[in-house]
């Protein structure tokens, strides 16, 4: 029996997209606590404000995330959800599960919670949406023990990494990014579970530059799969498109009424570099021209491929924009190996050094990318132990104030001003 | 044996990390992991992958709430263990998919998900807009200022035809955020719906010593606008903080740091909509989402004017952009001020932006094109 009355949500009951309303009555069957989530909601309709209160420091014993504290301040009108904190549980690589794992989760979810999820939250976890403080270690231990799994990250510290399904389920995947995404999540737990940085750090690994992970604008360290050689490509497959008998981008435009296949105007005529051109029947590249933006691979998926040689850009410092301003991710390592025979290890010094750095200059919830900002992207690839070069920059500056060091000028900064005025009277 | 509050480190286990990836793809997921050949989307919402050896995998591609419950996870675990072997897998953009091995399985899947309602709507493939991304807004959060889960419901319920179908120009992104700390990071989406403040924090100078830190406070403000004070309280003279109102930009960072600030306000509260935002570097560099409205007010249960004006944008989009074009390509090739032209979109002050590096989005150039807004100049 429904305990409140929800007018303005059963509204949301209507029209052909599925209703979390309708998801939530069904729940409320055997969770009693969704329908104070219905009713406090139902409220916030009505009043057009949140009625959850700021916060409120809860967790498991010895991690420092993994949980976000959240009350109700109407927890006499909504008891069920006077504490309703959210559970992080950290997400497998490329967000596969088997239904036994699922079932598990749930049963556990079940047993603990409200009964209601998010698959999946923003940075990528698992979300259980809603449980008591004194549930919280029950819920750990059965976690832990039963299921072998654990929790993800919150606040100042490593947020759990999150990849695209990469070379699980696409021919595009320039790297495995589910396995890096993996082994670095293992290497890092005492990050992930203990925050010890001036502000969040995520890790997002994209298999190409569609970065399906958005990994551009939402990560801090951004891996984001390439490769160095040539497009591999298939003539025979290219001639089948323009014959207009594979379906060009994968059918993507199938209900569009765009007319023929047109390779010039579809291809050719969009490759930002101009770096495509038709001789006879036979497609060409000039591949020292290609930025490797993926379109002509996108449009022809048959007849073109990324090359043999494969890696990852990386880029750093993207966010949201509280406080300075959105920032995406700054090209800085333009190739990289990503392999698991060293055990990412070329990767893995990366990451330390942006840290060791940061951790020392970064003031108080400052993402890298902002004291990138702060301090200088200079200074920055002086700690990332790279040398400066034009792929760093969009143009080169047009102001000229330069901070030259002492030791790049001859002579140093040190002069006698008497010594000058014997020549330059006063 | 279970948790013991007595003992409660006792027999703790730490740092176990997710579930290894490896237990949890389907058979012909994991045989042919990195010798896949290529893909076709060969309906709206089923792909077909067909890997080196030969074998076949059929994706059917659904709809969710994200916000979902228990028995709608174990109705989905019911449909992967008939169809799917028993393994199933969520997307980056909150829906889920079904993979099965033959198209015969396939096809059998897709009956099952079509008899069950609307619950599992089958689409999110190619030109198309695919599901939004969003946020908890009024379900979850503490500073929303609006809601997450009904806004989109409403959106997605408007433009349901585009989400089966695949007749766009290109992909359409959007995502909500409630609030400027954009948990659903829509500043790089081709329409991103915005929770927005317009009321300065209020000060609850009785609460304020418990429970903040008032350097933190003052340090929070990007724009100085929050400053040590005194005032009396209960006949006695208490450290709190004063804000400039007028150096207030909204973004609420203040009250994340303090919750003695709250400026969620119904009337202040809406949601503003930003365009042309994309986070693929196919063919453009990835681009932020650009503010076009500033303000709609907070209609629930439907936010009909947020559905309308997306629909309108959304439409002239389809009609006049070309094959590949996303949002904002199109709206950088035809101009910004025929953008504002085309969706009858009244162009404010509130998109000229004010606040860092500004002066990279002004208009440097003796170039630029009439439209209804010169009017005023040439008629």
């Amino acid at each position: 029996m429904p305990k409140h009355d929800t007018p303005m949500l059963d509204e949301l009951e209507k029209g052909p997209w599925p209703s979390f309303v309708s998801d939530l009555k069904r729940q409320a069957e055997t969770h009693d606590e969704c329908w104070d989530i219905l009713g406090q909601m139902e409220m916030s309709y009505r009043d057009k404000i949140t009625h959850w209160k700021h916060g409120g420091i809860v967790g498991v014993f010895g991690y420092g995330g993994g949980i976000v504290g959240r009350y109700s301040d109407m927890p006499k009108e909504f008891p069920g959800v006077e504490h309703f904190h959210t559970v992080r549980v950290a997400q497998p690589s490329g967000m596969y599960y088997s239904t036994k794992n699922l079932r598990d989760l749930m049963d556990l979810w079940g047993k603990y919670g409200s009964g209601m999820t998010n698959f999946h939250g923003s940075t990528g976890d698992l979300i259980f949406l809603g449980c008591r403080t004194e549930a919280l270690e029950p819920l750990f231990w059965d976690l832990t023990h039963d299921l072998k799994q654990d929790l993800g990250g919150s606040g100042s510290n490593l947020r759990t990494p999150s990849c695209c399904l990469g070379e699980s389920r696409c021919e595009w995947s320039c790297y495995d990014t589910q396995d890096i995404c993996y082994a670095l999540t293992m290497h890092y737990q005492d990050e992930v579970h203990r925050p010890a940085f001036p502000y969040k750090f995520k890790f997002k690994f994209s298999g190409c530059a569609n970065d399906c992970v958005a990994a551009i604008a939402r990560s801090d360290f951004a891996v984001i799969g390439t490769w160095k050689d040539d497009i591999q490509m298939d003539q025979a497959a290219v001639k089948e498109y323009m014959a207009g008998n594979y379906p060009s981008n994968a059918g993507a435009h199938a209900d569009g009424d765009w007319g023929a296949f047109d390779i010039q105007k579809e291809v050719i005529d969009l490759c930002p570099t101009e770096c495509m051109w038709m001789e006879g029947d036979e497609l060409k590249i000039d591949n020292s021209e290609c930025t490797r933006c993926m379109h002509c691979i996108n449009v022809m998926p048959r007849a073109l491929r990324p090359g043999k040689e494969k890696g990852a850009t990386i880029c750093i410092g993207a966010k949201a924009p509280i406080l300075d301003g959105a920032q995406f991710a700054t090209l800085v390592i333009p190739f990289a190996k990503v392999s698991k025979d060293n055990n990412y290890e070329n990767i893995i010094d990366y990451i330390e050094l942006i840290w060791d750095w940061w951790m020392e200059v970064g003031k108080n919830r400052e993402r890298v990318g902002e004291t990138i900002q702060r301090i200088g992207l200079p200074t920055f690839l002086s700690v990332m132990e790279v040398d400066p070069i034009p792929q760093h920059v969009r143009e080169p500056r047009s102001n000229p104030y330069i901070f030259w060091k002492e030791e790049e000028v001859p002579g140093g900064w040190e002069r006698d001003v008497d010594e000058f005025r014997r020549k330059h009277a006063a | 044996m279970g948790y013991d509050p007595k003992n409660p480190m006792e027999g703790r286990i730490t740092d176990l990390g997710p579930h290894p990836y490896t237990d949890m793809m389907p058979p012909v997921i994991m045989a042919n992991k990195g010798k896949w050949d290529y893909h076709e989307i060969v309906a709206p919402g089923v792909l077909l992958h067909v890997g080196d050896s030969g074998d076949t995998c059929y994706t059917v591609r659904i709809g969710s709430p994200r916000l979902i419950s228990i028995e709608h996870v174990r109705e989905m675990c019911d449909i992967a263990d008939a169809h799917c072997e028993g393994f199933m897998r969520f997307t980056t953009r909150n829906n889920a998919e079904f993979m099965a091995d033959s198209k015969e399985k396939c096809d059998a899947l897709i009956e099952d998900l079509k008899s069950r309602g609307t619950k599992f709507p089958i689409g999110g493939t190619g030109a198309c807009v695919t599901n939004i991304v969003h946020t908890q807004g009024w379900v979850h959060c503490h500073t929303p200022a609006t809601d997450a889960s009904g806004p989109v419901k409403c959106v997605m319920d408007d433009l349901f035809e585009y989400f089966g179908s695949m007749s766009l120009p290109a992909q359409v992104r959007i995502a909500l955020a409630c609030c400027l700390n954009m948990c659903g990071a829509v500043h790089a989406s081709d329409i991103a719906i915005l929770g927005i403040h317009r009321k300065p924090p209020m000060i609850d100078h009785k609460r304020i010593t418990g429970v903040c830190e008032l350097p933190l406070a003052v340090a929070s403000c990007p724009l100085g606008a929050v400053k040590p004070a005194k005032t009396e309280v209960d006949g006695k003279e208490i450290k709190t903080v004063k804000v400039n109102a007028e150096r207030c930009m909204f973004c609420g960072n203040c009250y994340t740091m303090c919750p003695a600030m709250p400026l969620a306000d119904p009337e202040g509260d809406g949601i503003a909509i930003l365009v042309g935002g994309k986070v693929s570097n196919r063919i453009s560099a990835p681009k932020f989402s650009k503010l076009i409205i500033p303000f709609l007010p907070n209609t629930p249960p439907r936010w009909p004017e947020v559905t309308e004006v997306i629909r309108r944008i959304l439409e002239v989009y389809a009609k006049d952009a070309r094959k590949y074009e996303r949002i904002g390509e199109w709206a950088e090739r035809i101009s910004w001020e025929k953008f504002f032209e085309k969706c009858d979109i009244p162009f404010t002050d509130k998109s000229i932006d004010d606040y860092r590096l500004a002066y990279d989005t002004w208009h440097t150039t003796a170039q630029f094109k009439y439209t209804n807004a010169t009017d005023a100049y040439t008629k």
